[in-house]
């Protein structure tokens, strides 16, 4: 028996599993006869491969083969034409620096590894440009439109406001980082059954995407992924090493296993997009917004397009008539970027809130009144009202709580020997997303229920969430319930991302236990049993071990009549110092209004996390590329700077916690990506708020303070 | 990885030997910058010689000189009472370099023959005179936000990564050195090396020879001295510039200064002109201000870095500030 110190009803289901090593992670798995593969990459960055010289990687010992497009093994939807350009072994392109061109597959990971640096490959280079600044400045550069032009009311009015700014603002790429490195185990077994061991945010996806390529029937392929360490966005998507280990299985007909390097995770499983984006504030006098412009420009493939939300949050967070937005996209010789924690709205919501914080400067006004000022009273861009908004009282209490009274709205104006303090505020704001999903319930006679969906659980803590919305609608103990997830052959659910698990498969959680309850009900009158019986009661008078329901759940009509937000608001407090440029930030307030907290610890868990994020967007995130050689520099834990512990000061976290009325039976809208979103802003703003410096490009380094006068 | 062979010894006689035998031969301790070179296919060596078992982790008052054996752990040394007292800018100065994780293993001799940062030096498909002579130098016109100011080269303007070794350039410590033959020693100063006609070199260590102890003077900068480290964040992160500043004032007047810097040369940068300067001075800002302007003097951003020849003089004068303000 497992002893606990303390319990409480609100504890993690799978917490003891992951702090005693007993949750197993994808690479974890140990299978008869397992193999290991290494990718080789490309060295140049641009171009296409003349020859590739794998005999003394053949050679070498442990080797088992090497494999590359000169001896492809067959993927039917990879000969077809269309798809993805980029093609592990289907391709001799190079798209970018560091392009899996090969893989070995040994007996161990260190003989691969070994042999993998003794494939040589020759090229044909060709120029290439991996500055996507120098892309979007340069006239003659490919620009793609990325989401149809926006436009309410006059275009561009902020131009002939009483008052008005325009500014520009430039983030660069992020790499999401999570712990756990992506990969797979890859089984190709006879008759072409396929069992593998993923990374993924989403098992219903990956099954999809390998049935699509290798043209066998989905029943063929079992999926597993029951805990992973982190995704972020970058495992949203089943990529081309995935698929490369899956055909090097079936060609050495043994279990192949990946785990790509900490580097390798830089370059081939996507980034957020760098951006620059230009903002246009148009006010009157007394702050009212007459006019927003909101144009950016995000970074892209060149082999595959991509395109995120940037410009979404301009269209109907404020009260305002002109609105126009427009959204590009610019391709730079680097691998596809992904969405990351709060997508494109997060990087949209660094250069709006920064703006907002602009305006509300430039009128001499109090940045959270100018908010409250020009707080909408429906969606604007939907002409439908808000499900459920409640930011004024978020307002409310984030101020309260950070001591917003302390501010002074001169910049500059609280000062203690060197260190100047500041206060910022930001808004955040998501799409409160409801999908489609399916979950089994088993109702034992022993009193345990078990529900199964084949959803995921990336961290935000899924099975303990529906494990208490199951436990309160059914009356059962947490402990005597299980939660079962990352296995395709259950029933099917959507891919873990956009913030909408909890709101999808809550629901069908929701509907299965509400039907247990009412069969529990049938059961009890048609055995003269009160109605308020104990399901134990009745399964046993009814001699039945268990009973089954599967439901599936989607959104209905309420959609079409009502937008659907979550929202956040985020305090920061930060102070810099005026001589080193340093800016350590000394308190984080931030705000939840998503609705009813199913899950109190798992949520606050959500914003800390996302506010831990934010200041590494905020402070401290970037990917740097040499782009004479189109090579990253700093791709490592060391020297790409993710927060660590000193970093980060006091978390606070408070939630409206009131049901939305229209979202879903639980009133709960998801709250993975407004936990991020904006957060950077509200740094940015608080640094101006101590310095009077205004920093437009993330991140907010030493040297961009001691720069900016 | 290439294969390797892996040697263990308990004594400092032996590990010479071994040594001597195999040019091809490293020693190895913590490992913590050894393990990545290899890794990375920087370093190749053949064999590996263990010398955590050899009795060099001393740290001991032995008449005017505080004795700290090469392979005592960065922890050991920063949380040792002698050495808090004694030498407090040492103390903060092994505090402020890498993690709680990484100084538990970090030997003092490991932390000295530590290898730059430099981003071109652990890529191999990228040009760097340090570890290919010849190959050029990546830094010059490309990401060079981390490197130097001070005495650079055409060939190389990397940077000393360490920390512990800014105080120690600052605390007057002399290195004691085994070779096949005899001992000898050297200032601290003068065991790293700029990077010259010769970037590949980062010391003086021959290639026979063995870091056995350190030996620093006591002196009377146990109050006001500071380590101030600038970064781009709070803990496991690389000095932008770091300030090794110690005071002692008497009567008002600084009548001993040392000061030394990190993240702006091939090697700890000792301020001596500054020291000078600041000698027999009152300790006011003034004085701080000018002895930082003196500091700079030749320095020489390469575009990403200009930032620093801001940030060195700010950092030198509120490290100063600092200690002087404690008591």
């Amino acid at each position: 028996m497992e002893k606990r110190v303390l319990k409480d009803e609100n504890d993690r289901v799978d917490g003891i599993y992951k702090v005693t090593g007993k949750a197993k992670y994808f690479a974890e798995y140990e299978l008869p006869g397992l193999t290991y593969g290494v990718l080789v990459t490309s060295t140049i960055t641009k171009g296409k491969i003349t020859s590739l010289d794998t005999k003394a990687a053949e050679k070498a010992p442990g080797v088992i083969s090497v494999l590359s497009h000169l001896n492809k093994p067959s993927a039917p939807a990879y000969e077809q034409e269309g798809g993805p350009a980029m093609k592990i072994f289907y391709t001799d392109k190079v798209f970018y620096n560091g392009q899996p061109i090969a893989m070995v597959v040994a007996n161990t990971f260190e003989r691969a590894t070994y042999a993998a640096s003794l494939v040589k490959a020759t090229y044909a280079k060709e120029d290439f440009n991996t500055d996507f600044e120098k892309a979007v400045s340069d006239a003659k550069a490919k620009k793609l439109q990325g989401q149809p032009d926006y436009k309410r009311g006059v275009e561009d009015a902020y131009k002939s406001a009483e008052v008005m700014i325009e500014a520009k603002y430039h983030l660069p790429i992020e790499t999401h980082n999570p712990m756990e490195l992506h990969g797979i185990i890859a089984d190709w077994r006879p008759n072409n059954q396929v069992m593998v061991y993923a990374k993924t945010q989403g098992v219903k996806a990956t099954q999809g995407t390998i049935a699509n390529v290798f043209k066998i029937p989905i029943e063929n392929i079992q999926v597993n992924s029951e805990f992973v360490g982190g995704g972020f966005g970058m495992a949203l998507r089943t990529w081309s090493l995935e698929i490369a280990t899956i055909m090097a299985s079936k060609h050495v007909a043994k279990p192949v296993k990946l785990v790509i390097t900490r580097m390798q995770m830089f370059t081939m499983v996507g980034n957020r997009p760098a951006a620059v984006q230009t903002i246009g504030l148009g006010a009157n006098k007394d702050g009212k917004l007459t006019g927003i412009t909101h144009s950016a420009f995000g970074e892209t493939s060149v082999y595959e397009n991509f395109t995120e939300g940037v410009v979404n949050m301009a269209k109907f967070m404020y009260q305002c008539d002109n609105v126009n937005t427009r959204y590009t996209v610019v391709p730079v010789d680097l691998g596809v970027p992904i969405w990351m924690r709060g997508p494109g709205e997060a990087t949209g919501a660094f250069a709006l809130e920064s703006a907002i914080d602009e305006m509300a400067h430039a009128l001499d006004m109090d940045p959270l009144e100018f908010r409250i000022k020009n707080d909408p009273e429906k969606d604007q861009q939907r002409n439908k009202p808000f499900s459920d908004k409640n930011i004024k009282e978020a307002y409310r209490i984030g101020s309260g709580k950070i001591g917003w009274s302390e501010r002074k709205n001169k910049p500059g104006s609280l000062v203690n020997g060197q260190w100047k303090s500041g206060y910022g505020v930001s808004i955040g704001v998501f799409n409160a997303n409801r999908g489609r999903a399916s979950v089994k319930g088993i109702l034992k006679a022993d009193g345990t229920l078990v529900l199964q969906s084949a959803t995921s659980d990336i961290g935000p803590g899924t099975g303990t969430g529906m494990t208490l919305i199951a436990s309160k609608l059914l009356g059962i103990p947490n402990d005597k319930i299980k939660f079962e997830l990352g296995d395709s052959s259950l029933p099917p659910a959507p891919s873990q991302g956009g913030s909408a698990t909890l709101s999808t498969v809550g629901s069908a959680v929701n509907d299965v236990c509400v039907a247990l309850k009412s069969t529990i009900a049938e059961l009890a009158a048609n055995s003269n049993m009160d109605a308020t019986s104990n399901f134990i009661d009745v399964l046993k008078k009814n001699n039945l071990p268990s009973i089954e329901v599967t439901k599936q759940s989607q959104a209905g009509k309420e959609r079409e009549d009502y937008s659907m937000y979550s929202f956040s608001i985020h305090f920061v407090k930060v102070k810099v110092h005026s001589l080193t440029g340093v800016v350590k930030v000394d308190k984080i307030v931030s705000v939840g209004d998503s609705g009813t907290i199913v899950s109190p610890k798992t949520a606050r868990s959500q914003m800390v996390g996302g506010a831990v994020g934010g200041v590494g967007m905020a402070l401290t995130e970037e990917s740097i590329i040499d782009h004479r050689y189109g090579r990253y520099i700093n791709n490592n834990f060391a020297d790409y700077h993710v927060p660590v512990n000193a970093d980060i000061p006091e978390i606070e976290v408070h939630f409206i916690n009131k049901p939305d009325p229209y979202i879903n039976p639980m009133g709960a809208k998801g709250m993975g990506e407004i936990a991020l979103i904006g957060f950077s802003a509200a740094v940015a703003n608080a640094v101006f708020n101590a310095t009077g410096k205004r920093i437009r490009t993330l991140p907010i380094t030493p040297d961009k303070i001691l720069a900016t006068s | 990885m290439i294969n390797f062979q892996y040697l263990r010894t308990s004594s400092k006689k032996s590990a010479l030997a071994l040594l001597l035998k195999d040019k091809n031969a490293k020693f190895i301790a913590g490992g913590t910058n050894l393990i990545d070179l290899m890794k990375r296919g920087v370093s190749a060596p053949e064999k590996l010689i263990d010398i955590n078992h050899v009795p060099l982790k001393q740290i001991e008052l032995v008449g005017d000189k505080i004795i700290i054996g090469a392979l005592a752990s960065n922890t050991a040394v920063a949380e040792n009472e002698l050495i808090k007292e004694k030498l407090p800018l040492l103390a903060m100065a092994l505090n402020a370099g890498a993690s709680a994780q990484l100084r538990n293993v970090a030997t003092v001799g490991g932390n000295m023959m530590q290898r730059t940062r430099c981003g071109y030096f652990y890529d191999t498909e990228m040009p760097c005179n340090k570890r290919k002579p010849g190959s050029g130098c990546g830094a010059i016109g490309g990401f060079n936000r981390m490197h130097a100011i001070f005495a650079t080269s055409d060939n190389c303007i990397a940077v000393h990564p360490s920390d512990m070794c800014v105080a120690l350039a600052a605390l007057d410590a002399v290195v004691v050195l085994a070779g096949p033959k005899a001992e000898r020693k050297i200032l601290f100063k003068d065991f790293h090396r700029l990077a010259g006609d010769t970037p590949q070199l980062d010391n003086n260590l021959k290639a026979d020879e063995m870091i056995i102890r350190l030996e620093i003077p006591l002196n009377n900068l146990t109050v006001n001295a500071h380590y101030l480290k600038v970064r781009d964040r709070a803990s496991y992160a690389f000095a932008l510039v770091s300030v090794a500043a110690g005071l002692e004032i008497s009567n008002h007047k600084i009548t001993d200064v040392r000061l030394a810097m990190g993240g702006v040369a091939h090697k700890p940068w000792r301020l001596t002109a500054s020291e000078n300067f600041l000698r027999g001075k009152e300790a006011t800002i003034e004085n701080f201000e000018q002895a930082a302007k003196l500091a700079m003097t030749g320095a020489k951003g390469f575009g990403e870095n200009d930032f620093k020849l801001q940030m060195a003089p700010n950092t030198i004068i509120e490290a100063l500030t600092i200690a002087k303000s404690k008591a």
